[in-house]
């Protein structure tokens, strides 16, 4: 029992929320949060891969897909978790400057990600592909436009926290919080690992 | 004395230094974007790669999925706790709509 009350004490130093595990609360709760996100794009892909046979003979994927410039995107996104990950190793060592650049080097990765999914949904468009042109587009933009949103609120987020860090208003366990951060935006990466091979690679 | 040593070592994995130096996190990134080619010369060769394509392109994802999860997301060296969070929600997800696709006939065409 004293055990665990110094070990309390010792968590309430670092100024993060501990269970009686000995685990950030914050941080079991994130990992909840995407185990639950798991369901959301399982939903989302299956409903795709249910659907994406179900299109006009000259508006498949085959037909519209640029596999070049989606590599190049997600080669982006790929290099954008390495900056995040370079992000949380600075704010381990306590290194505000540095956690400030990779965050806002990340955003910048995904604000190009973004970029590019906008370019790409307008190409798609111009060509005949709209929202409600067959099931094979609604379950693609339906898709995609999660994961963009997604990746949208990420960069939201990294901005937000990189000007909390400058006017030292983060709450709590810094380094946490830049971790935290992290977690959400490499599973943006890994939903795009997946939605990249399943969508893009795999021929309908 | 043994839950003491217990406690301890849960209260070092939690504050334990996460995993790889910066150098090492680099070099998961250069491998990762070297599979990600792998898988775009993949997709151009498939008539070539006959029935090895799908089983190796998927293969090649789930490599990419789990490196960015245990070394990126620090699952490999963080507490079990966080990666049953993770996997519980993982394996609902892929096995409730590996059943829906199933139900779909989706794996039969």
């Amino acid at each position: 029992m004293a055990d665990t009350a110094v070990h309390a004490d010792e968590h309430v130093d670092h100024g993060g929320h501990y269970s009686s595990t000995g685990l950030s609360n914050n941080k079991l709760a994130m990992w909840m949060f995407l185990g639950s996100e798991c369901l959301l794009f399982g939903g989302l892909i299956s409903t795709y891969m249910l659907y994406r046979g179900r299109h006009s003979e000259n508006l498949g994927p085959d037909q519209v897909w640029d596999i070049p410039f989606t590599s190049a995107s997600s080669f982006v996104l790929l290099m954008s978790s390495l900056t995040m990950v370079l992000a949380v190793s600075s704010a381990v060592r306590d290194d505000d400057r540095n956690t400030k650049v990779w965050l806002s080097v990340t955003a910048l990765l995904g604000a190009l990600f973004v970029a590019g999914q906008v370019y790409e949904f307008t190409t798609f468009y111009r060509e005949g592909l709209g929202f409600t042109t067959s099931l094979f587009s609604s379950s693609f933009y339906t898709l995609t436009g999660f994961h963009g949103v997604h990746v949208s609120v990420g960069i939201i987020m990294l901005m937000s926290l990189v000007g909390m860090i400058s006017k030292n208003k983060v709450v709590g366990d810094k380094k946490e919080t830049v971790e935290l951060f992290g977690l959400y935006w490499h599973f943006v990466d890994v939903v795009w690992i997946l939605i990249f091979t399943l969508v893009y690679l795999i021929p309908a | 004395m043994s839950t003491v040593t217990e406690q301890h070592d849960t209260h070092g994995d939690e504050h334990a230094d996460h995993g790889l130096t910066d150098l090492g996190y680099i070099k998961i990134a250069i491998f990762l974007a070297v599979i990600t080619a792998v898988e775009v010369v993949f997709s151009y060769t498939q008539d070539q790669l006959g029935a090895a394509f799908l089983p190796g392109l998927l293969i090649l994802m789930a490599v990419k999925f789990f490196m960015v999860l245990l070394y990126f997301m620090h699952l490999k060296f963080d507490s079990k706790l966080f990666s049953l969070m993770f996997y519980i929600g993982l394996v609902l997800a892929v096995g409730c709509y590996a059943v829906f696709l199933a139900t779909l006939h989706f794996f039969q065409s």
